[in-house]
């Protein structure tokens, strides 16, 4: 693809009209759909091009550049073609003399108010005023350049990654309304008025200090250079764009990659992007800096024991190195002493890959994903209510919901761009309840109010939904005869009669919940008449010790109130990484093969075995957990991690320690030496998303295409390395291009039957399943029956975690994310991202301060049985009152030090969101961060480089 | 004891009233505070109650006190409603105003008040609409538009919820028609609003006054709470402005209602059909409703039966500027513009003979004598180049400098737009700077010289466009004028960049000489 704008018609869509009009543009004939403006219309039907300024097809029309007038038979006036809808019969003219002079003086105005840098400015050659400029035939500024001017400003530069130059602002207001409409922050606005309008950061100094969210919504809104990319200052104007998804959170974005060569010049959302239709957050649009970061490691290393210093060696020897090591360890300690742990950063190829070489290659299932601490209750308890281990959903299903439920998510934070879409369909008008124990943004935001936020005590989710259920099932509010048509009915009795009981009313569970009874009670009753009901979830519901059963109870609530398998409706959980719902899909579990099919079927373990010409085993291998057990049983003896951190993510940090010291071979592959390469002893340097070619699949199970953008710095794309591992082990495999292995894929996974790469090209994502049965995919499952049949009702019954707060340890952690940082930080930390969010703090009520004589950005103490870290107190009544919380981005803090071994009943996912703490006053970092940290700078020591110096 | 009337109106307390009062009722005289009768030559003025006729004292001053209540003042006016300047007028809006006590409900019951709300609540809201159509009604803030035809489309929008606004942001400068009626008979607007409430299926409404009218505001308030029961299900409540002109326009001034930056909106949507809040808004003007309560009462004939080619039924005119009788005169459309300003407002109060009149406020159209035939029409004036506008005359004698009148109007403009529309927002600044070398070359100011001008911000750095390529001469900058009223006439969102050339141009096209175009005549020959 060589470099061109993508097509802007100017406005919007028409929405929800199906009528169409017929009308003469410049003598052509055109049909459209009535509510068009003649500006789209004359675009798509190609009639020459009306000048435009301050419209732009992500945004309501304004109508205040007005150059794009035109005359239209039996109307007075000129009017403007972006406000005005086409009508039957309606005669336009787009291009006449008169236009021409009304256009051009509009345009003189402009320009005198404008400089005349354009050959030095960052926008030349992709600058829409210069464009129409050009369209509009402007020869002269009669008007000179001695009078008032908004030119000479000073420039606002205090983003990282944009640039703010008020002087070639036109106040056009796009930015103001892409920040309004599109993202929803309200961050922008105009000052002053008429010759004195600017647009302002709401006020505030500059952009870093205001309330912009740095999603770049203003920046690609903007015509001309005055909101530009940092980089394109840099760099200049990009010479092709190549389309390619998102490497950060589930929503999976796709985004134009513009590239001048081999160097990215920015990433600019797709508008076709049916994940995020054309919208970014400041990760994906701005944080990829990581890519080129000088901390990124480049050839494969390897040392003998982790006290070393790392030797780097060639390809060949660190391939050769592993093979033979994995192979001696089996060969002395058994075939299940090793296993590996696929990325959910990664393709889903190279998942696949990855679990092929354990299953194929070591013969075991030994093989676990980072799924195990986020969403593996997402699957097992969707698995069990609906059949299928995945959301119900698309994303624009929640355009059409009336009322959200909202239960331990920070969209806003964790999933920017599909909040955005919440809020712009809560701002239409739909109702929203948050459960949550932090007042997260969307409780209250510029024009978003919840209806009702029920801020639960931390560990008390299942008891909270049975309460709701309770009020929907005792007030007779259930959904009858979609229960009667679409559940099992015996079980539906039996669950009611369990949730009614007097004992789970909100009254019996206000005790333990903290929650007020009458709220619970209005917000079931909301959800349960409030028209279409959507719940969409994140790791609040999963990271507990009743994880699993959380994801039942909101299953239960879905179906009890008849709120699965249309459009609006659903549940919907908030997937955590950028391919983690492929990496579950791709059997990265251990219990199971690609497609959740278990591997103690026989019928598909033949036909894996009949593919891959080996024995599998029919035993479900070890979970992350459990390897770590078993190594320091002695029993697991080496470990291939793949893109995962398990040493800074996972929880109770002293445990995974001890079990990554106890193995003989730990490999890691990844960008850079991360917290569990100071365990390794083998270091493979991995490849980005710019770098391959693959697939992610997003929390709307939509199959998106990666694309390689750029050559693999370290030389091989990862699939590529794990492919030369197999060949080492002498799998014999021999694929040239990832479109193989999907082809693989699809050959041996029914709801992938339909997928291949010439089919993401044509239609540009599918969602799972795609097969006979849904030739074109998916977008929302369930529709005419359960995937397993009849819905099932689980009986949910709360049982409160062992972990519990007493004299010693009287506060409960929760921990989360923050918009600016992802997972563990490794890329956003490396990126200008760190301008908003340097280190972890924790967040803390300002009673609890008090009580402990803390003031706003002391040094804290944070204690907990299994360990103590200390990092900055931030009070704020964000949080209640017996309630801390912090993030876990910065591993100079590593709060998973804290968290404990507790566990999802079912999954083994680990319990972050509760753990009882006690937070005290400090001087200083604790003894194993200092431990800690100058264990990891003698790990970190590579001896070429120190021979070199 | 003697019943003394003295208006609280804003204009008569300015010039004295309050302390008028004070002092009849000192004397022992029961005062009751009206609103003003509109001729602003004879305030501060005293109607003192003699044998059920009210007498009329003005202008006055305290002292003059009991000379008045003797009956022997020298500014004694005898009756007043039958005053020339009374007696020729048609007051269907303002039959109240000046006459009775505007907070006083009984009084308000006792003169017509309610009659047209009864009648209107005893029919069908469509047969209320075509009252309203059959009566000629047009807009009187301006636009002209068919307030029935304006209702008829909010009755058949969809919706449960609707409302009602009155446009009381009366920033023309020279009116006070608006000001006038809501002091002093505010109940009127009150019943023509829940006229329109029925008429359309309304619940709520709201009348947004400018700040500048801190009377206007307090007497609505009190009209809306007293008047509360009489006129319920329909609710009221006012908005103040914050001294934006622009929130004049009705899509700015719903913004602003709605808490927003007060900028104009692009039209369609239409307010009828998706106005405040989005949902279906009638948006009138004061006098527009003000009108209704007649309609309903009298009869859309007997409105209808007053007035001239379309232009149906009365308009409250007012006369102001260099103007010896100022003041508002209700009177059936047709009348010339001779006779208001030469006949009614009797000339110049400086005495010079007339130079100009602008009519229809800051955006009206410079009127020269020629023109004093021109009826007052809409369409009469649309076809002179000229508008009506919210009817206030402002009058000029032979001293006013046009030129400087047709800056005023860009600087006007310049000061008062929102910035949303590029015309408005920079061509206004850049019809003063046109203006100004105009002004600096008929008055032989040296034109700055090229190099001093390409001194100046960015000149050193351009080369293809270089400043001292400007043609600063008077017929060049001329041309670009009629260029840029071009542009912003027919380029403006709204009618604030859309009507600033209407002085300009009309100020150039009468007054030519103003603009030094003798001198380019003399510099040609």
């Amino acid at each position: 693809m060589t470099y061109t704008r993508e097509a802007d018609h100017g406005t919007p869509p028409a929405t929800t009209n199906t009528r169409s009009v017929t009308l003469t543009i410049d003598g052509a004939t055109v049909t459209m759909p009535e509510g068009t403006s003649i500006m789209r219309a004359a675009s798509l039907a190609r009639c020459g091009s009306i000048p435009k300024l301050c419209a732009t097809d992500s945004l309501e029309s304004f109508g205040s550049c007005r150059l794009c007038l035109v005359e239209v038979e039996g109307r007075a006036g000129y009017p403007a073609s972006c406000t005005t809808p086409v009508a039957p019969g309606m005669v336009v003219r787009t291009q006449t003399e008169r236009l021409k002079q009304l256009r051009r003086g509009v345009m003189e105005l402009y320009i005198s108010d404008h400089p005349l840098d354009c050959l030095t400015c960052a926008a030349n050659g992709d600058c829409e005023l210069q464009t129409q400029a050009g369209a509009v035939g402007l020869r002269d500024v009669r008007y000179g350049y001695e009078g008032a001017t908004n030119m000479g400003q000073a420039k606002d530069t205090s983003n990282p990654y944009f640039d703010f130059d008020p002087s070639k602002c036109i106040v056009c207001s796009r930015c103001v309304r892409a920040c309004d409409e599109v993202q929803g922050t309200f961050a922008l606005t105009i000052e002053g008025k008429g010759f004195d309008s600017k647009v302002s950061p709401g006020g505030h100094a500059d952009f870093l200090s205001s309330e912009c969210v740095s999603c770049g919504a203003c920046v690609q809104a903007c015509p001309t250079a005055t909101l530009t990319e940092k980089k394109v200052v840099e760099v200049g104007t990009p010479d092709r764009a190549v389309v390619t998804t998102c490497a950060y959170c589930g929503v999976g974005c796709t985004f134009r990659a513009e590239m001048r060569g081999e160097e990215l010049v920015r990433m600019v959302p797709w508008k076709d992007g049916k994940a995020n239709r054309g919208h970014s957050c400041v990760k994906g649009r701005f944080a990829w800096g990581y890519a080129n970061h000088q901390d990124r490691i480049l050839n494969p290393m390897i040392r003998e024991s982790v006290d070393q210093p790392w030797r780097e060696v060639s390809w060949e020897e660190a391939i050769a190195h592993t093979a033979s090591e994995f192979r001696r360890i089996q060969a002395q300690y058994g075939t299940r002493s090793v296993g590996g742990i696929t990325s959910s950063r990664c393709t889903n190829e190279e998942t696949f890959l990855v679990q092929k070489l354990i299953r194929q290659g070591f013969g075991n299932n030994n093989v676990d994903t980072c799924a195990r601490v986020c969403h593996s209750p997402t699957g097992y308890g969707l698995k069990t209510t609906f059949g299928t281990s995945a959301g119900t959903q698309d994303f624009d299903s929640v355009m059409q919901s009336d009322v959200i439920l909202l239960i331990g998510a920070n969209p806003t934070d964790g999933h920017p761009v599909f909040a955005s879409r919440m809020k712009r369909r809560l701002r239409q008008g739909a109702k929203l309840i948050v459960i949550d124990p932090r007042r997260i943004d969307l409780v209250k935001s510029p024009h978003i109010e919840a209806a009702h936020h029920l801020p639960l005590r931390p560990g008390t989710n299942v008891a909270l939904l049975t309460a709701m259920a309770h009020v929907i099932v005792s007030e007779k509010l259930y959904d009858e005869p979609f229960v009667r048509t679409r559940c099992d009915w015996d079980e539906f009795a039996d669950w009611a009669q369990f949730v009614s009981e007097p004992g789970r009313s909100p009254e019996a569970t206000a005790p333990l919940t903290g929650v007020p009874a009458e709220d619970v009670r209005a917000a079931a009753r909301l959800f349960a008449t409030g028209g279409n009901g959507a719940i969409y979830y994140g790791l609040g519901v999963t990271e507990h010790s009743q994880g699993s059963s959380t994801v039942m109870a909101i299953a239960n609530l879905a179906m009890a109130t008849g709120n699965v398998g249309r459009e609006g409706v659903g549940v919907n959980p908030l997937r955590g990484q950028n391919n983690v719902q492929g990496s579950c899909d791709m059997g990265s579990f251990p219990h199971e093969f690609p497609g959740y099919r278990h591997v103690s079927d026989v019928e598909t373990r033949a036909l894996f075995e009949q593919a891959w010409g080996v024995a599998l085993d029919g035993e479900p291998g070890l979970r992350i957990p459990n390897m770590l057990d078993a190594a320091t049983d002695g029993s697991f003896k080496a470990l291939f991690v793949q893109g995962e951190d398990i040493l800074q993510s996972d929880p109770n940090t002293h445990h995974v320690a001890a079990g990554l010291a106890a193995m003989e071979c730990v490999v890691v592959q990844d960008l850079f030496l991360n917290e569990t390469a100071n365990y390794a002893h083998v270091f493979l340097p991995g490849s980005t998303f710019l770098e391959k070619d693959g697939t992610f699949t997003n929390a709307e199970r939509r199959i998106q295409r990666v694309r390689r953008v750029m050559s693999p710095l370290n030389g091989y794309a990862d699939w590529e390395v794990v492919q030369l591992l197999a060949q080492a082990m002498d799998l014999g495999w021999d694929y040239t291009h990832p479109s193989q292995i999907m082809d693989e894929i699809a050959a041996l996974t029914p709801s992938f039957a339909g997928v291949n790469y010439d089919r993401l090209e044509a239609e540009g994502s599918l969602q799972w399943p795609v097969n006979d049965a849904a030739p074109d995919g998916s977008p929302i499952m369930h529709m005419d029956g359960f995937v397993r049949g009849k819905g099932k009702f689980v009986v949910t019954d709360y049982v409160p975690t062992d972990e519990k707060t007493g004299p010693r340890f009287p506060l409960l952690l929760t921990t989360g994310r923050i918009l600016s940082h992802y997972n563990v930080g490794a890329q956003t930390r490396r990126t200008g991202n760190v301008a908003w969010h340097p280190e972890d703090r924790l967040e803390i009520h300002p009673l609890d301060a008090e009580n402990r004589g803390l003031r706003d950005g002391d040094w804290v103490s944070l204690k907990s049985r299994a360990g103590e870290t200390t990092l900055r107190a931030l009070i704020t009544e964000r949080v209640a009152p017996g309630v801390v919380y912090t993030t876990f981005h910065h591993p100079d803090t590593q709060a998973n030090v804290i968290t404990t071994d507790f566990s999802d009943w079912a999954t083994n996912c680990p319990e972050y969101k509760v753990t009882a703490v006690q937070v005290s006053a400090s001087n200083g970092p604790s003894a194993w961060q200092e431990n800690y940290a100058e264990q990891a700078r003698a790990s970190r020591r590579i001896a070429v480089l120190e021979s070199a110096k | 004891m003697t019943r003394v009337y003295i208006s609280r109106d804003m204009a008569s307390v300015a010039l004295g009233a309050d302390e008028l009062a004070a002092t009849f009722r000192q004397a022992g005289c029961e005062v009751v505070r009206t609103g003003s009768r509109g001729l602003f030559s004879i305030e501060p003025l005293a109607e003192v109650e003699v044998d059920g006729v009210r007498i009329g004292y003005g202008p006055i001053a305290p002292g003059d006190v009991p000379a008045v209540l003797a009956g022997d003042h020298a500014n004694r006016l005898g009756e007043v409603a039958a005053l020339p300047f009374f007696a020729g007028q048609q007051r269907f809006t303002f039959a109240r105003c000046g006459v009775t006590d505007p907070l006083s409900l009984a009084d308000y019951a006792a003169h017509d008040g309610w009659r047209g709300l009864d009648a209107a609540r005893a029919m069908a809201p469509q047969a209320v609409v075509d009252a309203v159509k059959a009566s000629g009604l047009r807009g009187r803030g301006g636009a002209g538009f068919p307030t029935g035809i304006k209702w008829q489309t909010v009755l058949e929008a969809a919706g449960p919820t609707k409302f009602i606004v009155c446009n009381a942001d009366e920033g023309d400068s020279g009116t006070f028609a608006d000001r006038m009626l809501m002091e002093g008979d505010p109940f009127c607007l009150i019943e023509g609003m829940a006229i329109a409430a029925h008429a359309v299926g309304a619940g709520h409404g709201y009348i947004y006054i400018r700040s500048e009218y801190p009377f206007a505001i307090a007497t609505m308030q009190e009209a809306i709470a007293l008047s509360a029961q009489r006129v319920a299900p329909f609710t009221l409540e006012v908005r103040v402005g914050a001294g934006a002109y622009v929130c004049g326009e009705e899509t700015a001034l719903l913004d602003s209602i709605e808490g927003k930056r007060g900028q104009v909106r692009a039209k369609p949507p239409l307010p009828a059909l998706s106005g405040l809040f989005g949902r279906p808004t009638v948006i009138n003007n004061v006098l527009s409703l003000a009108a209704v309560p007649f309609i309903l009462d009298a009869g859309a004939e007997a409105y209808a039966a007053v007035g001239f080619g379309r232009s149906r039924g009365t308009m409250p005119v007012q006369i102001a500027g260099n103007v010896k009788h100022g003041g508002l005169y209700e009177i059936g459309f047709g009348v010339t513009l001779g006779e208001l300003v030469n006949g009614i407002g009797g000339g110049t109060a400086s005495g010079k003979p007339v130079r100009a009149v602008q009519v229809g406020g800051p955006l009206g159209a410079y009127i020269p004598p020629s023109q004093f035939d021109l009826p007052f029409d809409y369409e009469a004036f649309a076809a002179a180049g000229a508008l009506i506008g919210h009817a206030g005359i402002t009058v000029f004698d032979e001293d006013a400098d046009m030129a400087r009148l047709a800056r005023f109007a860009m600087e006007f403009c310049a000061v008062e737009s929102c910035g949303k529309c590029t015309p408005c927002r920079i061509g206004s600044t850049r019809g003063i700077e046109i203006l100004d070398r105009i002004i600096d070359a008929r008055d032989g100011q040296a034109v700055k010289n090229a190099q001093e001008r390409a001194s100046g911000y960015l000149g050193k750095a351009l080369n293809s466009r270089a400043p001292d390529r400007i043609d600063a001469d008077i017929a060049s900058q001329t041309a670009l004028l009629h260029d840029l009223a071009d542009t912003m006439k027919y380029g403006s969102l709204c009618a604030l960049g859309g009507f600033t050339p209407y002085p300009v141009l009309s100020a150039l096209d009468h007054f030519p000489e103003d603009f030094g175009a003798v001198q380019v005549a003399e510099e040609l020959a």
